[in-house]
């Protein structure tokens, strides 16, 4: 079994009227099953209202499924007894910076998490240098977050569930609210995590650029998995992104174009530099 | 229905330790009928800068002039000149308050001091015009979409029917589909009902199709103000400004440095695909001869 899997998840978000009554029932996410294995980098895609939130905070056990099961590292999510562990294993950086430090300080902010475990004062201070220093924010340990930009607080965000010591982090749009520099910064960060510690990553998110890294993307439509594979697999099929209301890398976009109008270029082209080596080929 | 920006300097905290010189001494017209592309990397003081054209934020010095008039002197009438210069601020729908949509978006102009019946025709023409149904007029605004949402808060601007419309960061956060709506939708404004368009933003590949001319701000201060063409000719110091130019432009950048004859300031796929094509035509007509 992998680091996470999901056995049929399905989640139901119940509407009702003034009086309280069931006015209809939405089915956010409906009988997905994914396998994660330890290592991997996954991305899951979709539209607003697609389900890949949804799904994202069952793996923390901020949700639990409505019916189907959900494991992080073998444990249960919806058995009561596992929620602080299944956290501890699986951490989740959200969409706004802002709503989730809390801390005075950088380093206060960063120490939170392993204080809420318990863990002894020395090992904690260790733990939070570690992860600042990991995250390139060291220097920042004595500051206000407050005065940080926004993809520095995205960093602190990260440092404060790495020193948590997961197995695995979930970003679920940890760009959104960035500029294109801050997005670089993070995406970095969860690249290197990935890399040199080995952590486990689920990057949630509809910038299209932000995936072509990873090892597998899903994609997500009407709470249902609808496509998975590479990125050159999913790239390859721009016309069924399309009409999934998603966008491709521009120079997929560009590729694909030339290659319906005749030329001979190969599907699942990603970035610039293959593009240009393609057309060298055939200018 | 010009706006001038004569010598305007804005400073936070002026007389304290950690005053911050947000604009520099701009000087800016701002004519009838653009659409103008505002951008800058994040604390460059595109914010501060509209914020000052409806006169939310007061220069430390210098003058704003709206059809000739200073809109800081006194007596002028500042909330006529709110209604006249609409300004949508990040993530309008965090605005959004009343019970329904019909209510929010009836709120500026009510406060415009319209009578009821006006209230209502420009809340439904304004709603009309962003592409919200009929069916979700008495809908919580609350339980809309993203996207629905903040079409819903730029109906509020709009049915205060403004000369101006500013919008910062219209399309962050939302997916490619909802980005393309919100896009489509400005562009109709300009193209049909000829608003002005100030579109404030730090992401090139969004103004880049649409505005016809683009400012660049760095640190409070304009670094060029041209045809988007123009201004996607200084790569080296977009990049430097942490902006760079959209991705069709590198991609074009890229094959003209492998040697072949393209327009490197395209910032179109389908401009770029265009080029691309005469290219691979040439080629094969010579081979045939």
């Amino acid at each position: 079994m992998g680091i996470i899997k999901t056995d049929k998840v399905t989640y139901e978000y119940i509407r009702r009227d003034d009086e309280g009554n069931v006015s209809g029932i939405t089915k956010a996410v409906d009988e997905v099953n994914i396998d994660v294995q330890p290592g991997e980098f996954i991305s899951i895609l979709g539209h607003n209202g697609s389900g890949k939130s949804t799904l994202a905070k069952q793996i923390n056990a901020i949700l639990t499924p409505s019916e189907g099961e959900v494991y992080v590292d073998g444990l249960l999510t919806s058995e009561e007894k596992n929620t602080w562990e299944v956290r501890q294993r699986a951490g989740m950086v959200f969409q706004n910076p802002d709503n989730q430090i809390i801390g005075q300080l950088v380093e206060e902010d960063v120490g939170f998490g392993p204080e809420n475990l318990g863990i002894p004062t020395d090992q904690i201070w260790e733990r939070v240098n570690e992860s600042l220093k990991l995250l390139g924010m060291l220097d920042y340990s004595k500051h206000s977050p407050n005065k940080l930009s926004g993809g520095q607080k995205q960093r602190v965000s990260i440092a404060g569930v790495l020193a948590m010591h997961p197995k695995c982090i979930i970003f679920d749009e940890p760009t959104a609210m960035l500029d294109p520099h801050g997005r670089r910064e993070v995406i970095r960060a969860a690249r290197a995590l990935n890399d040199v510690e080995k952590i486990t990553i689920v990057l949630i998110t509809h910038y299209m650029e932000e995936t072509i890294y990873s090892d597998r993307i899903f994609v997500m439509d009407k709470g249902h998995i609808a496509m998975e594979g590479t990125p050159k697999e999913i790239f390859s099929q721009v016309e069924k992104l399309e009409e999934l209301h998603l966008g491709v890398p521009q120079a997929t976009k560009v590729a694909h174009e030339l290659k319906k109008a005749g030329m001979p270029i190969p599907d699942g082209i990603l970035t610039r530099q293959e593009l240009r080596e393609e057309l060298k080929k055939c200018l | 229905m010009s706006m001038t920006l004569d010598h305007v300097n804005c400073i936070y905290s002026a007389d304290t330790n950690h005053s911050v010189h947000a604009l520099k001494d701009i000087c800016l017209t701002i004519n009838d009928g653009e659409f103008i592309g505002l951008i800058g990397h994040t604390g460059c003081g595109k914010s501060t800068l509209v914020q000052h054209l409806n006169g939310l934020l007061k220069p430390t010095s210098g003058q704003i002039l709206f059809d000739g008039e200073d809109i800081n002197a006194k007596g002028y009438d500042r909330k006529a000149l709110r209604g006249k210069v609409g300004l949508v601020f990040q993530y309008p729908e965090h605005q959004l308050f009343e019970a329904d949509v019909f209510s929010d978006v009836c709120f500026g102009p009510t406060n415009l001091g319209l009578d009821r019946k006006e209230v209502e025709l420009r809340a439904y023409e304004a709603l009309k015009s962003v592409g919200v149904d009929d069916d979700d007029f008495y809908n919580s605004p609350f339980e809309l979409s993203g996207g629905q949402k903040r079409r819903v808060a730029i109906a509020g601007v709009l049915a205060m029917k403004p000369q101006i419309l500013i919008l910062d960061e219209p399309t962050a956060g939302l997916d490619p589909q909802g980005r393309v709506e919100i896009l489509e939708l400005i562009s109709h404004l300009h193209r049909d009902e000829h608003m002005t368009i100030i579109l404030v933003s730090h992401s090139m590949d969004d103004v880049a199709d649409y505005a016809e001319r683009l400012i660049v701000m760095e640190h409070g201060s304009i670094v060029y103000d041209d045809v988007p063409g123009e201004v996607f000719k200084n790569v080296r110091e977009l990049e430097r400004m942490d902006l760079g130019v959209p991705e069709v432009t590198y991609i074009m950048r890229a094959i003209r440095r492998i040697g072949y004859d393209v327009d490197d300031t395209t910032t179109k796929v389908d401009d770029a695909v265009e080029q691309i094509l005469g290219l691979y035509r040439d080629k094969n007509r010579k081979q045939d001869i």
